[in-house]
C-alpha cells in the first residue's frame, strides 16, 4: 500500500496545473472565484481550449479522441480544473452523451456527434426528469409513437439544466405503454432543439439564476435513426449513463476551492477585534472541513483505483458514498463562504449591480466588496446538489440495498 | 410558570391571522415584492388600523400597552406569511430605541406617528467593517455649537431606504472598538448629507447602505446618554433578536406544514414519499427543532425586561443560537424534501429558506453567539 501519488502522477498534476494557469482567461477565473456561474461563452471557450490540447474528452477511449488517461489522472485533471477555478467541462457532452454513443451509438451517430460534442459545437442537455418522474424515473410519461421512419414525441420534461443554451437534447421517452415492466417500454432519443413543436420555458431558481427549464414536446417529429440502442431498451442506456464515469461526482476540487476562498475572506475581515482567520471557532470549522475533504479524497482514490466498477462490471455502489459525502462537503464549503462574509452575505448585491448595468449612481453609497457580491449565491444553488443526480436519500437507499443487503 | 395567553393576546393573534390569511397569500406577497418599495403600503395602513404598530407602546402614546409576548405573537404570524413591511425596523428596533433611550419629549413627538404608521424608523448601526461587533463604530459625531455633525457610513440597514427617521450610532469619543464613546442620534433621512442606496436582500426584504457626510443635527437629536450608547444598542439588538426569533418560529411552522403536506401528496414509486421512514423521521426531527425554537422564542420574550444585563445577554445569545440552528435544519430539509420544486422561485418554500438564511446573519450569527455564551462558562 502506498497512499502517495507516484512521481509520474505528481508530474502530471504539475503539467495540468501549468497548462490551466497559462491558458485559462483571467477574467473567467476571477468571475468563478467570486462565485459566479460560468457564462455560456466562458464554458464554450474553455472547453475548446482543452479540446485543442486533446483533454476535453478526458474520459473517452483514445480511438474516440480521448487522451487515454488512467482513472487517477482523470481525477487529478478534474480536480485541478475545479481548483483553478475553471469552468467545468459540459458534463452532458463529456460524461453523458459521449460515452453513451461510444457504447451504444451507430457508426453514423458516432461520426455525426462525437467530435462536435467534444468541441462543444453542439451543446447537449438531458431530458430525463418529468413532473411526475423524479426519483422514480421509470414512471416517465413523455410518449413517442412510431409513424413510418419517424417518432412523434409528445409530453413534458422538467428541471432540464441549460436547455435554453442547448442545440440537442437526449431524452427518455415511452415507446411502449403496454410493456409488462415500466422499464421495458422506454427508448432513448436524440432530438434537435430546433425541431418544430419544442418549447422551452425558464424556471428561475432560488439563487435568482436561470439554469433550469421546462421543455414541452408537441408533435415533435424525430427520425428513427436518432434513437440510441434498440427500441424499448432505452432504460439500459440510461442506466449505463447514470452509472458511468463517477470520478468527478464528489467535485472535491470545488469544495477545496471554496474553503480557500472562505479563508481569503477571513483574512480580510475582522471579527472580535482581530482577523476572522484568527478566530478559534472559524479555524476549527475550517479544520473539520479540511479533514473531511482529506478523508473523502482518499475514499475517492480507492474507488477510482478500483476502476469505478465492481468485478461484475456493475457500477460500484461506493460511488454513492462519493455522491453523499461530496455534496455534503460542497454544501458545507459554500456555507462557510457565506458565513465568512457575515452580514454582507445578506444583500443580493449582484442582482442589484446587474440591474444598474454595473455602475451605481455616483451620489449613492457603493454596494459591498467584490467578495461579498455573491457570497451566498453558491450556498443557495448548491442546496440542489443533494437533490440532483439521484438525491442523497436515494443514494442511501442504494447503499442499504446494494451494499448492506437490507 | 404560565404558558397561557391572555384573552387580549388571543384576540390580537386572531385578528392578525385573519388579516394575513385574507391579504397575504403567496401570490399577493409576490405582487407586494414587485412594488417600488418592496412592500405594501396598503397593508401598512391596515396594520396601523388594527393597532399592530402600537403593540409594544404605552397607551398614553396611543399604543396597545402590550409587551414582548404580544410582539412575539405578531412576529410569529408575520413569519408564517413572510410579511415584508418594515415592522421590525420601525416598531421593534426603532421602537426599542425610543422606549429605552428616548426622552419624554422625543417619545411624545415620535411615538404617536410610529403608531399611526405615518413615520417610519430604521436602526442605522451596522458598518461594513464591523461584522457582528456592536462596538465597532467608525462613524463619528463631532460637536458643532450646540449640535453635532455626523460623518461616516452605515451598512445593511433594514428598511433604511424607506425610513423617515434614522437611529444612527456614532462615535463621540474613543477608538474604533471601544465600548465607551458611542452615542445614538435621531437623524432625518431627508437631511442634507444623507445618501441612501436601497436594495433587496436575498429574501426580498429591503435594506440600504447609507452614507452621512457633514450631516448636522441639533442637541435634541441625541438619543440616550452621550458616550454611553452601547448599552442602548445592545437593548435594541436584543429586541430585534427576540422579534426575529418569533418570526422564525412562524416561518418554521409554515415550512414544516408545507413539507408535511407535500410528503403526504407527492407520489414516487407508487406511494407518497412520506411513506418512506427516512422522510418520516426527517419530518419528526424538524418538529423537534421547531418546538425547541418555540421554547427559545418564548424565553426571549420573557427575558427582554430582565434587569440584569449579563443574564439577559446570555439568554438572548442562547435564543439566537438555538433558533438559528433550528432554522437552518428545518429550512434546508424543507427544500430537500421538496426535491426540484423546492429549488424554485415560484414555490413558497424557497422564500422561507432564504428568510432563514437572512435570520442567521442578522444581529450576530450562530458562531458569534456561541462564543458569547462560551465566554460565560465558569
Ligand atoms: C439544479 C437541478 C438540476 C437538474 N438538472 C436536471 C437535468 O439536467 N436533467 C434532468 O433530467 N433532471 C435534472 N434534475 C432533476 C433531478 O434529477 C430531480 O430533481 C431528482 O431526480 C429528484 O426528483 P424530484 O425533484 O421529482 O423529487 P422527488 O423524487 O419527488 O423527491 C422528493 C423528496 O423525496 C425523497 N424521496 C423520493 N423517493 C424516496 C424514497 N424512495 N426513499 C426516500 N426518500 C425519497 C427525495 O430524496 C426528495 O428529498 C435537476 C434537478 C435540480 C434541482
Amino acid at each position: 500500500m502506498d497512499l502517495r501519488f507516484t512521481d509520474a502522477e505528481a508530474a502530471f498534476r504539475e503539467e495540468v496545473r501549468a497548462f490551466i494557469r497559462d491558458r485559462l482567461p483571467a477574467d473567467t477565473r476571477e468571475r468563478l472565484r467570486l462565485g459566479h456561474a460560468p457564462r455560456k461563452e466562458d464554458t464554450v471557450a474553455w472547453q475548446r481550449i482543452l479540446n485543442a490540447k486533446g483533454w476535453a474528452a478526458y474520459s473517452w477511449p483514445k480511438e474516440h479522441g480521448g487522451p487515454g488517461w488512467s482513472a487517477v489522472q482523470r481525477m487529478i485533471f478534474l480536480e485541478e480544473n475545479l481548483l483553478a477555478p475553471a469552468p467545468e467541462l459540459l458534463s452532458f457532452n463529456i460524461t453523458m452523451i459521449g460515452p453513451v454513443l461510444i457504447q451504444f451509438g451507430t457508426p453514423a451517430q458516432k461520426a455525426r456527434f462525437l467530435a462536435r460534442a467534444a468541441n462543444l459545437d453542439d451543446w447537449w442537455c438531458q431530458g430525463f426528469s418529468e413532473p411526475g418522474a423524479g426519483s422514480d424515473l421509470a414512471s416517465l410519461k413523455t410518449s413517442a409513437k412510431r409513424e413510418g421512419d419517424e417518432y412523434v414525441v409528445n409530453g413534458q420534461k422538467i428541471w432540464t439544466s441549460t436547455a435554453h443554451n442547448a442545440d440537442w437534447i437526449f431524452a427518455l421517452v415511452r415507446t411502449n405503454p403496454q410493456a409488462a415492466k415500466r422499464q421495458e417500454g422506454i427508448s432513448f432519443l436524440l432530438i434537435d432543439m430546433k425541431t418544430p413543436g419544442i418549447t422551452v420555458r425558464p424556471i428561475i431558481s432560488i439563487d435568482g439564476s436561470h439554469h433550469l427549464n421546462e421543455v414541452f414536446f408537441d408533435d415533435v417529429r424525430v427520425p428513427v435513426e436518432q434513437r440510441v440502442g434498440e427500441e424499448n431498451r432505452g432504460w439500459d442506456v440510461a442506466k449505463f449513463l447514470l452509472g458511468n464515469e463517477r470520478t468527478g461526482i464528489a467535485r472535491l476540487g470545488k469544495s477545496r476551492e471554496r474553503v480557500d476562498f472562505a479563508k481569503q475572506i477571513a483574512r480580510e475581515t475582522r471579527a472580535g477585534g482581530r482577523a476572522l482567520i484568527e478566530d478559534e471557532g472559524f479555524r476549527q470549522r475550517v479544520a473539520r472541513l479540511e479533514t473531511e475533504i482529506k478523508a473523502l479524497e482518499l475514499t475517492q482514490l480507492r474507488v477510482v483505483s478500483a476502476g469505478g466498477k465492481r468485478a461484475d462490471g456493475k457500477p460500484d455502489p461506493f460511488s454513492s458514498i462519493l455522491k453523499i459525502k461530496g455534496t455534503e462537503l460542497q454544501q458545507a464549503a459554500t456555507e462557510l463562504v457565506m458565513d465568512a462574509a457575515g452580514p454582507l452575505a445578506m444583500p443580493a448585491w449582484a442582482r442589484e449591480l446587474a440591474a444598474l448595468g454595473g455602475e451605481p449612481p455616483p451620489n449613492e453609497p457603493v454596494p459591498g466588496p467584490d467578495w461579498a457580491a455573491r457570497a451566498a449565491v453558491p450556498y443557495l444553488f448548491l442546496r440542489a446538489a443533494s437533490i440532483y443526480g439521484g438525491s442523497n436519500e436515494i443514494q442511501k437507499n442504494i447503499l442499504t440495498k446494494a451494499v448492506l443487503g437490507l | 410558570m404560565d404558558f397561557e395567553y391572555s384573552d387580549d393576546q388571543r384576540m390580537l393573534a386572531d385578528s392578525v391571522a385573519r388579516l394575513l390569511s385574507d391579504r397575504y397569500t403567496f401570490d399577493a406577497r409576490r405582487l407586494y415584492l414587485k412594488e417600488g418599495s418592496g412592500w405594501s403600503a396598503a397593508l401598512w395602513e391596515q396594520y396601523a388600523e388594527l393597532g399592530l404598530l402600537g403593540v409594544p407602546f404605552a397607551e398614553a402614546h396611543g399604543g396597545f400597552g402590550g409587551g414582548a409576548v404580544d410582539v412575539m405573537m405578531v412576529m410569529e404570524a408575520f413569519g408564517r406569511s413572510l410579511v415584508l413591511e418594515p415592522f421590525l425596523a420601525s416598531v421593534v428596533l426603532g421602537g426599542a430605541a425610543l422606549r429605552h433611550g428616548g426622552t419624554a419629549a422625543q417619545q411624545a413627538e415620535l411615538l404617536p406617528r410610529v403608531i399611526d404608521g405615518s413615520l417610519k424608523l430604521a436602526f442605522a448601526h451596522g458598518e461594513r467593517q464591523a461584522r457582528y461587533d456592536l462596538s465597532d463604530v467608525l462613524t463619528t459625531a463631532a460637536r458643532d455649537g450646540a449640535g453635532w455633525v455626523l460623518e461616516g457610513a452605515k451598512s445593511v440597514v433594514f428598511h433604511g431606504d424607506c425610513a423617515d427617521r434614522l437611529v444612527v450610532s456614532a462615535r463621540t469619543a474613543g477608538d474604533r472598538c471601544d465600548a465607551g464613546g458611542i452615542t445614538l442620534f435621531l437623524v432625518d433621512a431627508a437631511a442634507a448629507g444623507v445618501a441612501r442606496r436601497g436594495y433587496a436582500l436575498h429574501d426580498g426584504m429591503r435594506a440600504a447602505e447609507i452614507s452621512l457626510s457633514g450631516v448636522r443635527v441639533g442637541a435634541d437629536a441625541v438619543l440616550g446618554p452621550v458616550d454611553g450608547g452601547l448599552a442602548l444598542v445592545e437593548r435594541i439588538t436584543e429586541a430585534g433578536i427576540a422579534a426575529m426569533a418569533a418570526e422564525m418560529v412562524g416561518a418554521m411552522e409554515a415550512m414544516h406544514a408545507m413539507t408535511l403536506d407535500y410528503a403526504k401528496t407527492r407520489q414516487q414509486f407508487g406511494k407518497p414519499i412520506g411513506s418512506n421512514q427516512v422522510v418520516q423521521h426527517r419530518l419528526a426531527e424538524m418538529l423537534v427543532e421547531l418546538e425547541q425554537a418555540r421554547s427559545m422564542a418564548m424565553l426571549a420574550a420573557m427575558t427582554l425586561d430582565e434587569p440584569d444585563d449579563a443574564e439577559r445577554a446570555r439568554a438572548i445569545s442562547m435564543v439566537k443560537l438555538a433558533v438559528g440552528q433550528a432554522a437552518r435544519f428545518v429550512s434546508q430539509n424543507a427544500v430537500q424534501l421538496h426535491g426540484g420544486i423546492g429549488m424554485t422561485e415560484e414555490y413558497a418554500v424557497g422564500h422561507y429558506f432564504r428568510r432563514a438564511m437572512v435570520f442567521e446573519h442578522s444581529f450576530g450569527d450562530s458562531a458569534h453567539h456561541l462564543q458569547r455564551i462560551a465566554a460565560t462558562v465558569r
